[in-house]
């Protein structure tokens, strides 16, 4: 960890979490559902595009080594939400928040807080495939580099075990100086999550990773997935409610409802709980049309 | 639905025979007029070409060689022009290329969109300004206020305030072409570089600028030609009338080929026959291989370094 980081991490996370090494396991990943703490914390979250609310009263919190998952039907924020919690968001100039985003206790959207920091702990893979117009071999390196990794050995070895992680080694491990777009789409997603995986993230936000992907491509995804989660902790957004229920241990449903300009939608939450009681037994009827088919 | 008896025959599926030729005719138009630009660019290779070989008939090649550029006297030296232009669009890159570029990165990368809505149609407008006007700019204010009172004045024109106003000529179309460039970079790109944790500025310079640079290849290589060729301000404000010495001294004036040809056109006393008349198609043709010459060596660059996104 930097010295003189704009804000601090709980201690415990970053002596667990090694800066290095996919290998070393962090500690707790048996029995997450049960030990897991608290990643981050969303109370009353609302999030602005200029005088438009898009999404509002979102209160949830995601736990450590879970995979968490957001669905709803289109328009419902849940990917503003997602974006809020590596400040993505922050590119967009008119959007603003209310409520807050605590991550380890640490409010994300303090003034002191700087953006590329919290990236380099909460990493992103979007909903197309966005590999660099680089070789594999620089794709992964780009984010060990930018932390300062110089040495060849110590890259190659990052690479290595990054492309391992993301299952994509046994593929490419022959042409790592091609260019990362000459892949196919699903190992394109999957160089992605090598490269978001490189620099050693606590959190990995996925924003619809698989939508532009085929079955066979969305499967190993998926597979892919349930194995990371044991190092990272992972948020989706999904609109596949299946994926929803195969891979993830948690799911907010979110739906929008006409605001009070009745010109646009805006998003909100309506249930957070385990996936399982999400998809057998929802509390709210809302849910249950929606994930029973029946609206959405 | 019919069922039963479908008859199909060739004339049916053969469609309307006017509307076809309709079609034809169209397609005919279409063409000429992408041919027109073909023939004309023919044409002014051809007349170059006719009178350059004229003009080489006329001369020795030695007077190709005579130190300066004299057409009365006879003296042709083509090493006075072109290290004349070199110099001045050497000047005009110094200015354009880092203040282009950073405009185009500026607006591109940092601008908001309201700032931005101020300072792109200033650049555009900047863009349009005649070229005799920042020719008397130059001539008129760079050359007196700023030439001549950082350094020792040896005359009222110099290079150096040729290329300056060349350069001030040339900034638009650089940042103009430059800006499209990055613009064109997808957005996921640079957000899938600030998602591993880089900033603003190391996005710019590690993703943005390697994929933009096939169309930052051509800003340059259109600025580069448009320097060379410009005249007005190279004849106002960067050398002397119609016949030069050679000078390597950006503080002197200097004789662009541009500016000898303005001259040879203006016909002065001479007989329009004349070997100073043809020098003319003779620079005319130089200065367009010159162009061409630029132009193939910036595809071939971007061919070696392009990945495309």
């Amino acid at each position: 960890m930097k010295q003189g980081a704009p804000h601090t991490v709980d201690n415990e996370q970053t002596s667990d979490s090694p800066l290095r090494g996919l290998s070393v396991p962090v500690s707790g990943t048996a029995d997450a559902n049960q030990a897991a703490s608290t990643v981050f914390d969303i109370k009353d979250l609302s999030v602005f595009y200029g005088d438009f609310r898009a999404v509002r009263d979102v209160t949830l919190t995601i736990r450590q080594l879970e995979v968490t998952a957001f669905i709803g039907p289109s328009g419902c924020g849940k990917t503003t939400v997602l974006r809020c919690l590596n400040r993505m968001n922050d590119f967009i100039e008119s959007a603003r928040i209310e409520g807050s985003v605590l991550y380890h206790d640490v409010d994300l959207y303090d003034p002191a807080v700087n953006a590329t920091e919290v990236r380099r702990r909460i990493g992103m893979v979007f909903q197309k495939p966005n590999p660099f117009p680089k070789s594999i071999y620089d794709n992964v390196a780009y984010g060990p580099r930018l932390l300062g990794t110089r040495s060849k050995s110590e890259l190659d070895g990052i690479v290595e075990e990054s492309l391992r992680g993301a299952a994509l080694w046994a593929e490419v491990k022959d042409r790592l100086k091609q260019s990362g777009t000459g892949l196919s789409g699903g190992q394109q997603q999957r160089l992605c999550i090598a490269r978001a995986i490189a620099v050693q993230p606590e959190v990995i936000l996925m924003d619809e990773p698989c939508s532009a992907l085929d079955p066979i491509a969305t499967a190993r995804i998926e597979d892919l997935m349930t194995e990371i989660k044991q190092k990272y902790t992972i948020v989706i957004v999904t609109h596949n409610m299946q994926q929803a229920a195969r891979v993830s241990d948690r799911t907010a449903f979110f739906t929008t409802e006409i605001n009070l300009q009745g010109d646009r939608r805006t998003g909100r939450l309506v249930e957070f709980d385990e996936t399982r009681k999400i998809f057998s037994m929802p509390s709210d009827e809302r849910t249950e049309a929606y994930v029973t088919g029946r609206f959405g | 639905m019919t069922t039963g008896n479908v008859r199909i025959t060739l004339a049916d599926l053969r469609g309307n025979a006017r509307r076809r030729r309709k079609e034809q005719r169209m397609k005919a138009t279409f063409f000429a007029a992408a041919g027109v630009s073909v023939v004309i660019g023919g044409l002014i290779l051809f007349v170059l070409t006719r009178g350059a070989i004229q003009f080489l008939r006329q001369i020795d090649f030695g007077q190709l060689k005579d130190s300066g550029w004299f057409p009365r006297r006879d003296r042709f030296d083509l090493t006075t022009l072109l290290v004349a232009s070199v110099i001045m669009g050497l000047i005009a890159m110094v200015v354009a290329v880092p203040v282009g570029l950073g405009t185009a990165i500026y607006l591109s990368e940092y601008a908001k969109p309201r700032v931005r809505s101020v300072i792109k149609p200033i650049i555009e407008v900047l863009a349009g300004i005649p070229s005799v006007v920042v020719g008397y700019f130059a001539l008129r204010f760079i050359q007196p206020e700023i030439v001549e009172r950082l350094f020792d004045p040896r005359s009222n024109k110099s290079m150096l305030a040729g290329g300056l106003g060349i350069g001030i000529l040339v900034i638009p179309i650089m940042a103009s072409i430059s800006e499209d460039a990055l613009r064109a970079v997808p957005h996921p790109l640079r957000e899938a570089s600030y998602g591993v944790g880089a900033r603003k500025s190391t996005t710019t310079a590690k993703i943005v600028l390697p994929a933009a640079v096939s169309g930052l290849v051509a800003a340059f290589v259109i600025a580069v030609s448009r320097a060379i060729g410009e005249t007005m301000v190279a004849t106002m404000a960067g050398g002397p009338d119609g016949s030069g010495p050679f000078s390597r001294n950006p503080l002197e004036g200097g004789l662009t080929l541009t500016a000898a040809m303005t001259n040879a056109a203006g016909g002065t006393d001479q007989a329009v026959k004349g070997a100073s008349f043809n020098a003319l198609f003779f620079l005319g043709l130089v200065l367009f291989l010159l162009t061409m010459v630029l132009n193939l060596i910036g595809d071939r660059f971007v061919q070696r370094v392009r990945m495309k996104y």
